[in-house]
């Protein structure tokens, strides 16, 4: 295993590689943003504003000066840490993102929770019976999952188990109207209410989860079915497990104990593109529900070219992304030490 | 999706140098075994006919003008004369659902083409020549890659405009990096293998060993990118529909049909939704399938 | 009815930390009947109006939350629903003015019990510095107090603690109604003072965030994007105190969701809600809906003067004969508003407004039309939509674009999205052909023309110019409607708008509102926003 020094030099090294592509996420997100049509001058000087009045917003925002000084003036201003004010919310845009991220985060953690307790089984039954009809519907199930548009999927859903049969709740967000927020300490709901002992809004909490993450939960069952699959039958196929079916281990002993576990490193790095995908691809679903994530903001914002939102929303998720990317090439080194960070 | 890179990750799939003739006759065979051992991938294989049919008939199958409008009947449920039944404005939904195949296809294929083009030839060069070249590009597709994709892709139409082209090159960018990151590992993993070498010294300059020799390697593992992407594609242009940066009306397509039709569900009128989305559905599923399919051909370890 | 029970929980959210902090619901005090819940589609950006970029669906904090000098009266619509009612104005905060003796000031008499919801007294240094804030921070509110001729701070004069005066810079009869608009709201300034600073006089980014009014709601609770949550102020002196303790504005951007949710009966009502819902939700059991028509408000096809072709008045008229306006009433409206086609003559008998022009769908008159122009075998010009109107808009286009093919008039159809939709269509003005839905606050013809067709002025995207029209709206604008020169003037100005067409319409929308049954007190007004001040519930 590494000595721990060098390890925590590969990180920084790792930072260091992902900083130009920080750095040009920064740049194409400035450019796109302004090549957006629309003025904010004029959606900011609202109905009936003149000529004179946006001229004056425009000039007050920053707008009328060049781009690369436009540029540089945000990179001063991101240095310090601020993302500027949202046009549409009117709130400052790093604060609205605080405050959104936790909710995509817990829909997005929750519906891989229960997309992998659904996959994984699918991709293990599926890799013990190649061939077999099991096979073939494990396969059907899961591409039939990626082939629906999340957010028919998602309204789907919503009319069926809310409108036609009522067992879900109304599709309101994070929690029915009729209850009080927990405090906060993670920000996820169902934990934040569960460390108060208030079992009752934990209770809503999860039950307004439940669509919005059998939506996502259903366009994610492909990818990490197919690696569990994929993996595992690499795995049975290889000695080791041969010669402890040979020693005469039952085959529960040796799907769980030895196949498995070594089956598990290519699905958890599927795992952390799954997530980042999803928490980007999560936009639709969130519109659906009224999820006030930060996927559903940066399509409002989008459409209104509120350049500080959009810039904002990009920026952190990339940050995010390459953050993630980081941990799971450190939870790899911890799950099999044969592996180095610094090939 | 994130396919390409995981087969970059889990093992190349190698081909071997026996006589062009004889690698052709065993995938033939190989290809008829797969088929009729795998009743999915045959399935799969008969729908993809069947949409390409589609799109190149459509017109001339669709009973009714797609376009036309008839405020009289407007919203009508299935019925004989309207099997689909009709949209808000009187538009006959079975019409519109078969002309869309084309332009979806059209969108789809246009969409990948493009950054298979782009991206093989980015990836190949950076993977056979190395140095900046290969620095810089492997800047540009992390860049691209470390984007909310989706989001990346409703920026640029946003920017550009909603029209069919700009919904292609969107789609076309945010796919780019799949192919380049694919094609250079293919690419510069042989760039010394022993028959490279043996091409160079009789004499082929490098782009003609990159273009005859290194590339036609990596196509296969392409393919399976190619028609997972196909899928994808027409999943992302029904997205970007989704949230009004689709396909200008009245043209149809599937995404937006769906995602009108989405609003009239709760009143009842589910046939405006459910029918596009079945053909949607069915024909991203197919692209799924066929890939799957494709990945058993190419590569029988990898199946899924 | 367990889920709505609110839940004790030790402290709210620290995720609002700047809207008012740590609510404690006790169970019985949120009962059911005490609360009531409604549901928009749009999203609140600020709560306080004259803030820059504050959008239309905020202004209803300004209703709720804030009084003004004076107010409009009820009146019961044909359909039994309430409606605000322009011809009467009443108190509010003032108990009583009057016009000075040489015409050029009023004078208003403050109410002596009219207190803010901190207890403090509203004094005339309120108003004065209320209306200052409206004309000095520029952008909307100074334009809107501009249309009633209020436009500088050295108008308002706190004469006494009680009395206020605005010394007039013309008579006009756009003043008074223009207080009652939901501009002019009267802060707490002594509250709004504390958190003032150098860069920042008029305390913008406090009440950005707070709310220091004397109206009949508080802000207990503001989750941006989510939701806002009033709470009644026990000491509102300017109408009977609402029938229901709390409001909850939920937002949800989903139609299909909105009208799930009520037609469920998971929420009193749904505001705004789309003339094909309004359609079908009036039939459902347990739901009624509330359809007013939108006073001077006109839905229009717009051809741009700026487009050469459309220069010629002949080709303008010949699309106004081209447009299916039944089908589209029938398919984009679902019957729900007033006609604005098939008027009987050239010239209007009244001068009711809106009124219908004199078109219908008439293809051979069109083609008539059309060939004494150098148009006569058509043109290719793009039909641009609002994609946040697309409901609408949508439909209307493409039968509209059915109707241009008829005549060699070929169109594509462009969605520009809401916030692009302003710039280029009304600011820069250069979409050749579009729809549009300007309505006027101040329920007067000529104020509609003041701003939809007078050269350079905002709503008139057709870049219409005609100095005869100028002339009549600034003749006519502050004129009194009984001065004798009034009708004809309109007359002759509708005259030249039925004949000239730069703005064809297509039908007088409705304002569409579906609640549950036992919700009373919905009251439509010009504003187009939420009033909960009425709001009751049966049986609470």
């Amino acid at each position: 295993m590494a000595a721990p020094t060098s390890r925590l030099g590969t990180i920084a090294r790792r930072l260091g590689q992902a900083l130009p592509a920080l750095f040009g996420v920064i740049v194409v997100t400035f450019l796109l943003t302004r090549a957006l049509p629309g003025d904010p001058a004029a959606y900011f000087a609202g109905p009936a504003a003149d000529e004179k009045s946006i001229a004056q917003i425009r000039e007050s925002l920053g707008l009328d000066r060049p781009l690369p000084e436009q540029f540089l003036l945000y990179l001063k201003d991101l240095a310090q840490g601020k993302m500027g004010n949202s046009i549409s919310t009117g709130q400052p845009v790093a604060e609205e993102l605080v405050r959104r991220l936790p909710a995509s985060l817990e829909l997005t953690f929750f519906a891989l929770l229960l997309s992998l307790a659904i996959a994984v089984p699918m991709g293990v039954l599926a890799a013990t019976h190649p061939g077999k009809p099991i096979d073939h519907i494990c396969r059907f199930i899961v591409t039939a999952g990626v082939s629906l548009p999340t957010f028919f999927t998602g309204l789907a859903l919503v009319f069926v188990f809310y409108y036609l049969l009522g067992w879900a709740p109304s599709p309101l967000g994070r929690l029915d109207f009729a209850y009080v927020s927990p405090p906060t300490v993670t920000g996820f709901y169902v934990i934040d209410a569960l460390l108060i002992g208030d079992f009752e809004t934990a209770g809503a909490a999860l039950a307004q989860l439940t669509l919005p993450a059998i939506t996502l939960a259903l366009f994610t069952l492909a990818p990490l079915a197919r690696m569990t699959r994929a993996s595992m039958l690499q795995v049975l196929s290889s000695e080791f497990i041969r010669t402890a079916r040979a020693a005469g281990l039952s085959g529960a002993t040796v799907l769980g104990t030895y196949a498995f576990r070594n089956a598990v490193l290519p699905v958890i790095t599927t795992l952390g593109m799954v997530f980042s995908f999803t928490l980007g691809a999560n936009v639709l679903v969130e519109k659906v529900f009224a999820w006030p994530g930060i996927g559903s903001y940066a399509v409002e914002a989008l459409v209104v070219s509120d350049y500080a939102a959009v810039q904002g929303f990009v920026l952190s998720m990339a940050v995010l992304f390459v953050a993630l990317n980081l941990v799971i090439d450190i939870l790899y080194t911890l799950i099999d030490p044969r592996i180095q960070l610094d090939d | 999706m994130t396919d390409t890179t995981l087969n970059a990750a889990a093992g190349l799939p190698e081909i071997d140098e026996r006589s062009l003739g004889m690698r052709i006759k065993t995938q033939v065979k190989h290809i008829r075994y797969v088929l009729t051992s795998n009743p999915v991938t045959l399935l799969a294989f008969t729908l993809f006919v069947m949409i390409v049919i589609l799109g190149i008939f459509g017109p001339l199958i669709a009973p009714y003008d797609p376009l036309q409008t008839n405020a009289s009947i407007a919203l009508q449920p299935p019925s004989w004369s309207h099997w689909f039944g009709t949209d808000q404005l009187g538009r006959d939904v079975l019409s519109r659902v078969i002309v869309a195949t084309r332009l979806d296809l059209l969108i789809s294929v246009c969409a990948v083409a493009i950054s298979f083009a782009a991206g093989s030839v980015v990836g190949s060069i950076a993977g056979y020549y190395g140095g900046w070249f290969d620095k810089i590009s492997g800047r540009f597709i992390d860049t691209i890659m470390a984007f909310p994709l989706f989001v990346l892709a409703m920026g640029i139409v946003a920017a550009l405009g909603n029209t069919v082209e700009n919904i292609v090159y969107a789609t076309a960018i945010i796919n780019l990096p799949f192919y380049a990151r694919v094609a250079r590992a293919e690419v510069n993993i042989r760039r010394n293998a022993g028959f490279v070498q043996a091409a160079k010294l009789s004499g082929n300059s490098d782009a003609r060993v990159l273009a005859c020799h290194i590339f036609p390697n990596a196509l296969p593992p392409m393919m399976v990118q190619i028609s997972l992407n196909m899928g994808w594609a027409i999943l992302n242009a029904a997205g970007l529909s989704f949230i009004g940066l689709g396909v200008r009306p009245p043209t149809p397509e599937w995404g937006i049909m769906v995602a009108e039709g989405a609003n009239f569900i709760v009143s009842g009128e589910w046939w405006m939704a459910i029918f596009p989305g079945a053909a949607l559905m069915l024909a991203v599923f197919t692209f799924n399938l066929l890939g799957d399919g494709l990945r058993d051909i190419v590569d029988p370890r990898q199946r899924t | 009815m367990d889920r709505r029970k609110f839940i004790k929980t030790a402290g709210a959210t620290a995720l609002s930390a700047n809207v008012l902090p740590f609510l404690k619901f006790s169970t019985a005090e949120a009962a059911p009947a005490g609360t009531a819940v409604v549901v928009i589609g749009q999203t609140l950006n600020s709560l306080d109006l004259h803030r820059k970029g504050t959008n239309r669906p905020s202004y209803q904090i300004s209703v709720n939350c804030y009084d003004r000098l004076v107010s409009f009266g009820t009146k019961k619509m044909p359909d039994g629903s309430l409606s605000y009612d322009y011809s009467v104005l009443k108190p509010d905060l003032a108990e009583s003015w009057e016009l000075t003796a040489d015409g050029k000031s009023l004078i208003f008499k403050l109410r002596a019990d009219a207190v803010f919801s901190d207890g403090s007294s509203v004094t005339a240094e309120d108003v004065k510095w209320s209306l200052d804030r409206a004309v000095s921070l520029g952008g909307f509110p100074a334009v809107q107090m501009k249309a009633g001729s209020l436009i500088k701070p050295e108008q308002f004069v706190a004469v006494d603690e009680k009395t206020f005066k605005i010394d007039l810079i013309r008579p006009s009869k756009l003043t008074l109604p223009d207080l009652a608009v939901p501009v002019p709201f009267i802060i707490n300034s002594k509250v709004a003072k504390k958190h003032a600073t150098k860069d920042d006089p008029w305390a913008t980014e406090y009440l950005h965030r707070n709310v220091a009014g004397s109206g009949a709601y508080k802000v207990t609770r503001w989750d941006p994007g989510q939701q806002l949550v009033y709470e009644r102020n026990d000491k509102w002196t300017s109408g009977p105190l609402p029938g229901v303790k709390r409001v909850i504005v939920r937002e949800v951007p989903s139609g299909a969701t909105r009208r799930a949710l009520i037609e469920r009966g998971d929420v009193d009502m749904s505001f705004g809600v789309s003339d094909k819902d309004a359609k079908e939700l009036a039939e459902k059991k347990g739901v009624s809906v509330v359809a007013t028509p939108i006073e001077n408000c006109i839905y229009c096809l717009c051809p741009n003067l700026a487009f050469e072709p459309f220069q010629d008045k002949k080709v303008r008229q010949a699309v106004a004969f081209t447009v299916p306006y039944e089908e589209i009433f029938k398919v984009a409206a679902y019957g729900q508003g007033v006609p604005m086609w098939g008027g009987k003559a050239a010239s209007p008998a009244d001068i009711s407004w809106p009124q219908p022009f004199p078109y219908s769908t008439n293809i051979e008159k069109a083609k008539a039309l059309l060939a004494e122009t150098k148009y006569k075998d058509g043109f290719e010009v793009p039909l641009s939509i609002n994609l946040s109107l697309a409901s609408w808009m949508e439909p209307a286009a493409l039968l509209i674009q059915e109707g241009l093919a008829k005549v060699g008039i070929k169109t594509t159809i462009e969605k520009i999205p809401g916030a692009n939709w302003r710039s280029q269509a009304l600011v820069e003005k250069k979409l050749p052909l579009h729809l549009e839905n300007f309505g006027g606050w101040l329920n007067y013809p000529d104020y509609y023309f003041f701003w939809a067709y007078l050269k350079g002025h905002l709503f008139n995207s057709s870049n219409y110019d005609n100095p005869e029209v100028a002339k009549l709206v600034d003749e006519t604008l502050h004129m009194e409607v009984s001065d004798p020169a009034y009708e004809p003037k309109i007359k002759r100005l509708l005259e030249i708008a039925f004949d000239d067409v730069p703005r064809i319409p297509l039908w007088q929308p409705t304002l569409n509102s579906a609640m549950s049954t036992k919700l009373t007190g919905y009251e439509y007004w010009f504003h187009r926003q939420l009033d909960a001040r009425k709001l009751g519930k049966v049986g609470a």
